[in-house]
């Protein structure tokens, strides 16, 4: 069956032209440790979005087509709708949740559109950071380990609040950024011994991390806890042989 | 809902960030109250309410809700005066190509310009200049398909990929000046050349973009002060 949607919406006022009914095409290219492509692989879950996905052998095996859809900065993930790329993770979560409206990932109130892009843009911006600790050793590493808590301290305080979720009762766009501290943070705290968000230190956000996993979409669609902490480990071995030799 | 009195913009005349947030309220045609943050003095007491997190310029203040981060800016001004011309395109790939580009500006080539100010001897400033310039061949190709043959990349009017580049202009001009470079030129990107004169132009901008000598001398002011900052006392 073939169904030609509306593709004109009315959008906070503006009309928002979708030239591609929803029913076109979706591939994603992505790489199964990354949070930034299985944020991408929520949102598109979360709305029932069928699709393709393509696994992409990084970093040293980039195919054609992802150097061809990302020439600019050559990376996963990138989404192609109808034939039309789209890159940067921040950038396609608010295309997929214009495209296909349902289970926003936005709240409908200007204001709050702007507290829930603030939060999704701080969290990536620091998600790297907060992960550095990983990599390091010794002093370097005490040090990267006290910028982590400071983030979250943040995120604690004044991005979370005392909402059930970042989006409020329900999951939104900043909830699916933050989600890499389920499939990316807990891993490495495994391997190097220490843990971050606990019930007497983060409340909200170890409430929260609860609240996130048991969501149906989330849980079916993490990866693998084991292969993820084989990956980090290996990745943790070969950067302490190249980097620190005495560690 | 909110007179336009109730609108005030927290920033620096310097500040390519700050410009965005002016550019889309002048488009709006919105009456807004500028407070200038002597930022070297010290930050004030409202910037570091109504930006907790970062205390960091531009914000917002609408009746008494503080919105930060510039991009984040533009998009609830296009939004919330919605009856005013459009910042945002109408067509999704097209919101998403002018985020995209906003992203790597503010991402890669705007920060790679900053190190210009921090790097160590004339070589090491003209070693990021090559850089540049490919990151503005990109964007002159970019403009090619996105203002299709129009004046803006947003088309007939200026648009947010043109707010997002467009106020990195002032910046561009005084690196061009203090390195003897030509980062925007006639071979490698003529349009974008033509584009920089008619957005400096533009009723919206024209108050807002800093004259170029005004920011040599302040760049100069800043980098003085972050050298002697740096050096140990003995």
């Amino acid at each position: 069956m073939y169904f030609l949607l509306k593709n004109k919406r009315i959008y906070k006022g503006h009309q928002i032209m979708i030239n591609h009914h929803s029913m076109d095409e979706v591939k994603l290219f992505g790489f199964w440790p990354s949070p930034f492509s299985r944020r991408v692989i929520w949102a598109l879950k979360l709305k029932g979005v069928n699709y393709e996905y393509i696994e992409e052998d990084l970093p040293y095996n980039k195919s054609d087509l992802l150097l061809q859809y990302n020439p600019v900065h050559k990376k996963i993930p990138v989404l192609v709708h109808g034939g039309k790329p789209i890159a940067e993770s921040l950038v396609i979560l608010e295309y997929i949740d214009e495209v296909w409206p349902q289970n926003p990932l936005l709240p409908k109130d200007s204001y709050e559109r702007s507290v829930a892009r603030f939060w999704a843009k701080f969290i990536d911006e620091k998600g790297p950071i907060m992960w550095e600790f990983y990599l390091k050793f010794g002093e370097e590493q005490e040090k990267a380990i006290n910028n982590s808590i400071e983030i979250l301290r943040t995120i604690e305080e004044h991005g979370l609040e005392d909402k059930k979720f970042f989006g409020g009762d329900k999951m939104g766009i900043t909830d699916l950024v933050f989600g890499l501290v389920i499939h990316i943070l807990v891993p490495m705290e495994e391997i190097v011994g220490v843990k971050f968000i606990k019930e007497e230190t983060f409340p909200r956000l170890h409430a929260w991390i609860k609240n996130f996993s048991e969501q149906p979409i989330i849980k079916d669609n993490v990866p693998d806890y084991s292969r993820v902490v084989d990956f980090f480990k290996r990745r943790r071995e070969t950067y302490r042989l190249s980097a620190h030799p005495n560690h | 809902m909110l007179k336009s009195e109730d609108v005030k913009v927290l920033g620096s005349w310097s500040s390519p960030f700050v410009m965005r947030a002016r550019i889309a309220l002048n488009i709006k045609s919105v009456n807004y109250e500028y407070l200038e943050e002597r930022l070297w003095e010290g930050k004030s007491e409202l910037l570091l309410k109504s930006n907790p997190v970062h205390k960091k310029i531009p914000v917002l203040i609408h009746g008494d809700k503080p919105i930060c981060e510039s991009l984040v800016i533009v998009q609830y001004i296009d939004e919330v005066w919605s009856s005013g011309p459009s910042i945002l395109p109408s067509d999704s790939h097209e919101r998403a190509t002018a985020r995209f580009w906003a992203a790597y500006l503010d991402e890669k080539w705007f920060p790679t310009m900053k190190t210009i100010g921090l790097a160590q001897g004339e070589d090491a400033r003209k070693a990021v200049i090559p850089q540049l310039e490919e990151g503005l061949v990109l964007l002159e190709e970019a403009f090619g398909k996105c203002s299709k043959g129009k004046p803006f990349f947003g088309g007939d009017q200026i648009g947010f990929q043109d707010i997002a580049f467009g106020c990195f202009l002032g910046w561009l001009r005084v690196t061009e000046k203090m390195n003897g470079a030509k980062l925007l030129s006639e071979d490698k990107t003529p349009a974008l050349l033509e584009w920089a004169h008619r957005f400096c132009s533009d009723a919206a901008v024209k108050d807002v973009m800093p004259e170029t000598d005004k920011l040599a001398e302040f760049s100069k002011m800043i980098m003085a002060k972050m050298r002697a900052a740096a050096t140990p006392k003995s």
